[in-house]
């Protein structure tokens, strides 16, 4: 017996493999824990839109509310009211309220609340950009990995594709291409869009930022191209589609993941900025983007418009950003070479 | 008697008016702001109101609108003329005699010569009414066809009496409006025939453009070879030069012209400075009536609008109410169901798109709008409303997004730039259904409402320039629109009343949603002192004091 547990002490754990042990360095940085949790409290927060306007806000966002009235201090007061001055000029949308309630934030032009707005908005913010930045990962990593692994005309044809896209300044492509295709969507055959479909700015803004990634991906895959095992795989006689399955995906995957919260902070800022000139999100529906060009009207009056989601841009990014650090440090042991 | 009133009024302006023309209010420079120039520099090119304000002061047809405030700022005066004529034979003939002894800026003589270049310049170089105005006269159509060998047989001159004899091909009530405008300018006749762009062509009038930086600003001084030959078809002007600057956004102008950096601000102030500029700068704030309305016309000859239900069910749902409040309040904007503005002539006050029918509206009419709409069995038919992407178009066309959907459409919003959208709606081959635009007055005549913008001359398919929108054709209308502006010229009260009945069949057939009518303001630095709008021209800035 004492034997048998002898050995047993003896024989080592297995050791943890690559992902466990980025799990746990991950798990130890305190910053991205935070900025992780943070994201998640935000995601919670917008996919609780539909129940929040239905039962705190008491109101549908999408519906212009311009005649409407709603209770402050036991009284009724119109949601847009005239201002108050000599010559009864301009009409002021109702301010926060700072309760929980109708108007927590007060009324944007059409007499829409705002915070239930604010929640609708954050959450096809996030959709947008959390697809595009699939969309891109996918591309990029199919793009890279092929020209990588393949070269010779394979390569030359994919590289030149992404110079070509890459010649061009990131938010002047995603401007033309929304401006060109925001009339009548897209059309080619069994491929549709519809022009008022969040598919249509998550193409674009996905495509658009392929070329940021799909050329590190090619750099790595021809650097693993030469490495023993691969080359061993080829010498066995085995097919290319299991060499890139089972040998160059995996290890490229980790720096995917690397580059996915910095895209998808990307992404969220373009699609904002889409949104701000009127060719991302369409109205009625809401992105944090299109509330901040609701708000760039009511700066001077209705602050807090313009404020609210320009905030939730600025967290989500950070966060986004400090969790992508604390994953390339989890994931890319060279990153401690910077420490 | 509306003219002897007018006279009356012109008068009593010009009393006002001279209480200010003591030489203590003569010099200075008047800091005018906008966001951006508008192209070409050339008065018989450039359709833009912000240009048409410094023209005026710059150049002068054979006839003007009385410079001053009021109605009489809507009453046509001799200008380069020495007396407005009248027409004979039929309304068909107009002889002009020339005042003499007037110069351009270049020191280049006013003759009947310069005259005749001018009219045939206008065909030369396209000017944007050669084809609706112009080709009234002789020749004119001929001209239209062939610029290049523009005779215009219709304008003929004698040198030696110095008048200048225009023959028109049938009688119109409208010719001297159109004279009047800054495209009847009198212009050097060795002014080449093409586009001058951004090169300023010599005028007679009180200033001249002493540099011009397409998107910089505008520099105007004193003509000096200006004398004032009528107080009222060219003042003098009190400030010695006009600086007019680019560049500087709406937002910004408002806090410019507060801080007295700048005078005058070109752009309407934004709704979120409306408040803060009636409360601390009331005396600054001038607000002016205008024949301007804002308008979503829907197209009669696609789905789901070719179906009259669909529109009526449109017409009877939108709040006029609550546009107005997208416009900034009922002290800039009016609640409005027909096509003429109230101060047009031919305007009754017409409103059956309302829970009370009658003059004016009162509230939407919900049942009735769901009832046409059942009744088109347009329900569930998807509808794009086309806007400008600017305030307060976009936020109109999110309104009747929301309105649509409510009547069982299935609606969304496009907002265009603004570069873009005037032309787009009015192309037949975007398929546009219902978009949002507006219109103001060229000149004070009903047809500059009703028959631009419904006749079945102004529909052109295909063509960015199709400005009757809708689509709307009808040969008895247009019939009807004739008659009427045969009458104007001799019989104006009946011609008036035509036109009213016009107004009302067209808003009956409910081509358009009319939304309401606005009045234009003006804000103005504390040190700028008597403001002059006129109904014409707006602001005339070479009758502001700030010295």
């Amino acid at each position: 017996m004492s034997e048998v547990s002898a050995t047993d002490r003896d024989i080592a754990p297995p050791a943890p493999g690559y992902w466990a042990m980025a799990g746990r360095k991950l798990l130890r940085d305190r910053a991205a824990m935070i900025s992780l949790a943070v994201l998640v409290i935000i995601a919670l927060m917008c996919a609780a839109a539909p129940w929040y306007a239905a039962h705190i806000a008491h109101t549908n966002p999408f519906r212009s509310n311009l005649s409407g009235t709603v209770m402050r201090h036991g009284k009724p007061v119109e949601v847009l009211g005239a201002a108050n001055n000599p010559l009864h000029l301009g009409i002021e949308p109702i301010g926060p309220s700072w309760r929980l309630g109708p108007y927590m934030l007060g009324a944007d032009q059409q007499g829409r609340d705002v915070a239930a707005r604010l929640l609708y908005g954050g959450g096809n913010s996030l959709i947008i950009s959390f697809a595009a930045a699939a969309v891109c990962l996918v591309l990029a990593a199919i793009t890279g990995i092929l020209a990588g692994f393949f070269g010779g005309w394979v390569d030359r044809i994919i590289s030149w594709l992404l110079d070509a896209l890459w010649a061009f300044p990131v938010f002047l492509l995603a401007i033309s291409l929304s401006v060109v295709l925001i009339a009548h969507g897209i059309d080619l055959g069994l491929f549709r869009l519809d022009a008022s479909s969040l598919a249509l700015p998550i193409t674009i803004i996905g495509v658009i930022y392929v070329p940021y990634v799909a050329r590190p991906v090619r750099g790595l895959v021809m650097g693993l191209r030469q490495s023993d095992y691969v080359l061993a795989a080829i010498g066995i006689g085995a097919p290319a589609w299991r060499i890139l399955w089972f040998d160059i995906l995996p290890n490229v995957i980790s720096a995917l993941v690397v580059f996915a919260p910095l895209i998808i902070a990307l992404d969220l800022l373009t699609e904002a900025a889409l949104s701000f000139l009127s060719i991302g999100v369409q109205p009625p529906a809401a992105s944090w983007g299109t509330i901040i060009h609701d708000g760039e009207s009511l700066i001077y009056t209705r602050p807090m418009v313009a404020i609210a989601p320009g905030l939730a841009i600025v967290i989500t990014v950070l966060a986004l950003n400090i969790l992508g650090d604390g994953l390339r440090d989890a994931l890319d042991p060279r990153a401690k070479l910077r420490n | 008697m509306r003219r002897v009133a007018a006279t009356l009024l012109i008068v009593a302006c010009l009393v006002a008016g001279r209480a200010h023309a003591n030489a203590a209010n003569y010099g200075g420079t008047l800091r005018l702001i906008t966001t951006a120039g508008s192209g070409s520099f050339d008065p018989q090119i450039n359709y833009t109101e912000r240009y048409w304000e410094i023209f005026q002061a710059m150049y002068d047809g054979l006839v003007t609108f009385a410079k001053t405030s009021g109605p009489g700022s809507l009453v046509i005066v001799p200008d380069l003329a020495t007396e407005v004529p009248k027409p004979t034979d039929d309304g068909k003939t107009y002889v002009f005699h020339l005042r003499r002894g007037i110069k351009f800026s270049n020191g280049e003589p006013v003759t009947v010569q310069a005259v005749a270049h001018s009219f045939r310049r206008l065909f030369k170089v396209n000017n944007p009414n050669a084809g609706t105005w112009y080709d009234v006269i002789v020749g004119g159509r001929t001209c239209n066809a062939h610029p290049h060998h523009c005779t215009l047989s219709g304008v003929v001159i004698d040198a030696a009496s110095n008048t200048i004899t225009i023959h028109l091909r049938h009688p119109d009530s409208e010719f001297l409006d159109q004279l009047a405008v800054p495209f009847g300018a009198i212009l050097p006749a060795d002014t080449p025939d093409h586009d001058m762009g951004t090169q300023p062509i010599p005028g007679t009038g009180a200033y001249m453009v002493k540099s011009y930086d397409p998107s910089g600003g505008i520099v105007m001084v004193r003509n000096p070879q200006f004398h004032q030959w009528s107080r009222l078809a060219q003042p003098k002007g009190y400030p010695n030069e006009i600086d007019y600057k680019f560049g500087l956004s709406a937002e910004s102008q408002v806090t410019a012209v507060e801080n007295d950096q700048y005078d005058w601000m070109f752009e309407d102030v934004p709704a979120d400075r409306l408040n803060e500029i009636a409360t601390k700068y009331t005396r600054q704030v001038h607000i002016n009536p205008l024949n301007w309305f804002y308008y979503a016309p829907m197209n009669v000859n696609i789905a789901p609008f070719n179906n009259k239900d669909a529109r009526l069910a449109v017409e009877y749902a939108v709040n006029r109410e609550s546009m107005v409040k997208l416009f900034g309040g009922n002290a800039l904007a009016k609640p409005d169901c027909q096509i003429l503005p109230p101060e047009m002539p031919g305007y009754q006050a017409y409103c059956p798109y309302t829970e009370h029918p009658g003059a004016t509206w009162s509230a939407p009419n919900w049942p009735l709008a769901r009832a046409y709409m059942k009744k088109s069995g347009m329900i569930g038919q998807h509808v794009t409303v086309i806007t400008e992407v600017q305030s307060p178009f976009r936020q109109i066309g999110i309104y009747l997004q929301d309105v649509l959907n409510r009547l069982g459409f299935v609606a969304d919003v496009k907002p265009l730039s603004s570069n873009i959208e005037f032309n787009y709606i009015q192309n037949t081959n975007n398929k546009v259904q219902i978009s949002v635009t507006d219109w103001a007055q060229d000149y004070p005549a009903a047809s500059d409402f009703l028959n631009v913008l419904f006749s079945c001359g102004s529909f052109r398919k295909g063509s960015d320039n199709s400005i009757n929108i809708s689509g709307f054709c009808d040969p008895a209308i247009d019939t009807e629109m004739a008659h009427a502006e045969t009458l104007s010229l001799l019989h104006p009260n009946q011609a008036n009343a035509i036109w009213s009945h016009v107004d009302h069949q067209i808003t009956r057939r409910a081509l358009v949603v009319s939304l309401f009518s606005v009045a234009k303001l003006d804000f103005t630095a504390a040190t700028l002192k008597h403001f002059t709008f006129s109904g014409e021209y707006m602001f005339l800035p070479q009758l502001a004091v700030v010295k």
